[in-house]
């Protein structure tokens, strides 16, 4: 299993001690230099992902997608880029300029935030605190306040209705989402993203076959809610596609727009990169037991687990998303607080006693 | 739908009916797509009706020479002004008779709502509807076609002047589905 720590122990050396630089001009080189591998990543995942979005929907909806710019389409999502950022950008009259022009701001660093917090890797994880889940589930509610100010900042009172359905929506799904991952926490015994995964390696340790029953059924409510929470799939009460008018962006053109795109289709990846972490083993490679395999399957790079992982995850969500139809508010609120709520609390009672009577893998 | 059932049982008639749509969404995505590519379809053989008003061609003779006597019969029968007709009278050397003669015969095919009042004013039997539907360009002015100019052989889909690929009726010409 290849260990990214060797090249950022190596370049941490590099900078402090090859080349002699006090300690606080190591971290803020290395800070720089990971910020913009996040963002770089982040812009690269999101055009893989509105590709993927387009071709996978019209798959099942049995139609081909893009297919105009560029062989088979690809680069269809650079000329809608190209598009959205030569679009006017216009103000609304009597709009609460400030939020209005930081909404879109506070979206993307809930979005990158959570990024962030990914696992790409053994020894590759940028934020890694001993209490990552919480601050997981912290930063991802900023998204909320995003969403919500957007609205109110319009000076539109649609915006305003739309933003609340949206804000109640992830506010309240944000319950059973925080549930399944105490769930993961209480089997892993701790809260460490890294700790995680490191106690999903090892022969049949995923956490889903690890955790059996209740570990399942908290996986599915954890792709549910996060669907929710990504405001996606039969959950997109706030939002419709670029040109119709619908939604808490409705007054925003331009960029502001693309970027609550953007951290939509953001929030979609880091939703399945979490389950993929907390629930699927993130990097770590499937192990049976046998030698041989193990070893086979041990070679195969950390990352391209995660990326395999999740993308099936991704393709799962949007198989949903493209199944359903968009449902009312009240329904939506129902499922939440009368049958996934409940269900999950019931879920960690039972998690618990299973970790207490050592019933678990 | 099932309001009277029970709590849980509302859970799996839920649980039921979203299988049911998973499943069929499955199935849709492995079934070849039917939708057509326009343009890269033009190769297809569809069946068009010979006497189908594609555009308007000028009659050839076998030498290639046309009917047109440029007497604008055509244009003054023409309701939106599709064609444009330019000549100028020319002395014959040898009678002395003076002749008209065409020098450019204009005709729009974007503005062309296909009557076919001008074929039917034309007492020359100079031109003539061809079935040949397959106008599309990125650019009108492509449109505007200089009729005595072209030399008309064919359309741009293979067989299109005898009516394309055979009638069938109640299936696309395409994939089978």
């Amino acid at each position: 299993m290849f260990d990214f720590s060797i090249v950022t122990k190596w370049f941490d050396a590099l900078l402090s001690q090859t080349l002699g630089l006090p300690s606080f001009w190591t971290i803020l080189i290395e800070c720089v230099l990971i910020g913009l591998l996040v963002l770089t990543a982040y812009a690269l995942i999101c055009i893989v992902l509105i590709f993927m979005e387009r071709k996978v929907c019209a798959y099942f909806q049995c139609r081909v997608g893009p297919m105009r710019v560029g062989p088979w389409g690809i680069f269809q999502v650079f000329a809608d880029v190209l598009k959205m950022l030569i679009k006017e950008i216009f103000t609304v009259d009597k709009s609460d300029k400030l939020l209005y022009a930081i909404a879109p701001f506070l979206v993307m660093i809930a979005s990158v935030g959570t990024f962030s917090f990914l696992p790409w890797n053994k020894g590759m994880h940028i934020l890694d605190f001993n209490v990552g889940i919480f601050l997981v589930t912290a930063i991802s509610s900023i998204g909320v306040l995003g969403v919500f100010l957007a609205g109110w900042g319009s000076n539109n009172k649609y915006s305003v209705v739309s933003a609340m359905r949206a804000a109640v929506q992830m506010i309240s799904y944000e319950v059973s989402l925080g549930l399944c991952l105490i769930c993961a926490v209480i089997l892993t015994g701790t809260m460490q993203m890294s700790g995680i995964i490191e106690a999903q390696t090892g022969p049949w340790k995923w956490l889903i076959i690890q955790g059996h029953i209740p570990a399942i059924i908290a996986f599915i409510v954890f792709l549910i809610a996060g669907n929710a929470e990504a405001n996606r799939g039969p959950f997109d009460l706030g939002e419709a596609e670029s040109e119709l008018t619908a939604g808490y962006h409705t007054e925003y053109s331009g960029m502001g727009f693309g970027y609550y795109y953007l951290a939509e289709y953001l929030n979609l990846f880091v939703i399945s990169g979490l389950a993929s972490a907390v629930f699927l083993g993130g990097w770590a490679p499937l192990n049976v037991g046998i030698t041989g395999f193990d070893n086979l399957m041990n070679m195969i790079p950390g990352f391209v687990w995660f990326f395999g992982k999740t993308f099936m995850l991704v393709w799962i969500l949007m198989w949903v998303r493209w199944t359903f139809p968009r449902l009312r508010i009240d329904n939506l609120l129902k499922l939440e607080w009368k049958y996934l709520m409940p269900l999950m609390l019931f879920v960690l009672v039972l998690t618990t006693c299973c970790v207490a009577f050592g019933l678990t893998f | 739908m099932e309001n009277n059932k029970s709590y849980f049982g509302e859970i799996g008639a839920a649980i039921k009916t979203l299988a049911t749509g998973m499943k069929v969404t499955l199935i849709e995505y492995f079934t070849p797509k039917v939708t057509e590519q326009y343009p890269e379809n033009r190769k297809t053989t569809l069946h068009v009706a010979q006497r189908h008003r594609g555009r308007l061609v000028f009659k050839r003779n076998e030498d290639e020479s046309h009917n047109c006597v440029a007497c604008t019969m055509c244009e003054k029968a023409c309701p939106n002004d599709t064609i444009k007709i330019t000549a100028h009278m020319e002395e014959d050397p040898e009678t002395g008779r003076k002749k008209k003669k065409l020098d450019d015969y204009q005709y729009d095919l974007g503005d062309c709502m296909f009557c076919q009042l001008c074929v039917n004013a034309c007492n020359f039997d100079a031109i003539e509807f061809t079935n040949d539907f397959e106008n599309s360009v990125f650019d009108r002015n492509k449109l505007v076609c200089h009729l005595d100019k072209e030399v008309y052989k064919g359309g741009s889909l293979p067989n299109i002047l005898d009516g394309g690929a055979p009638l069938t009726i109640g299936k696309f010409n395409t994939k089978t589905k």
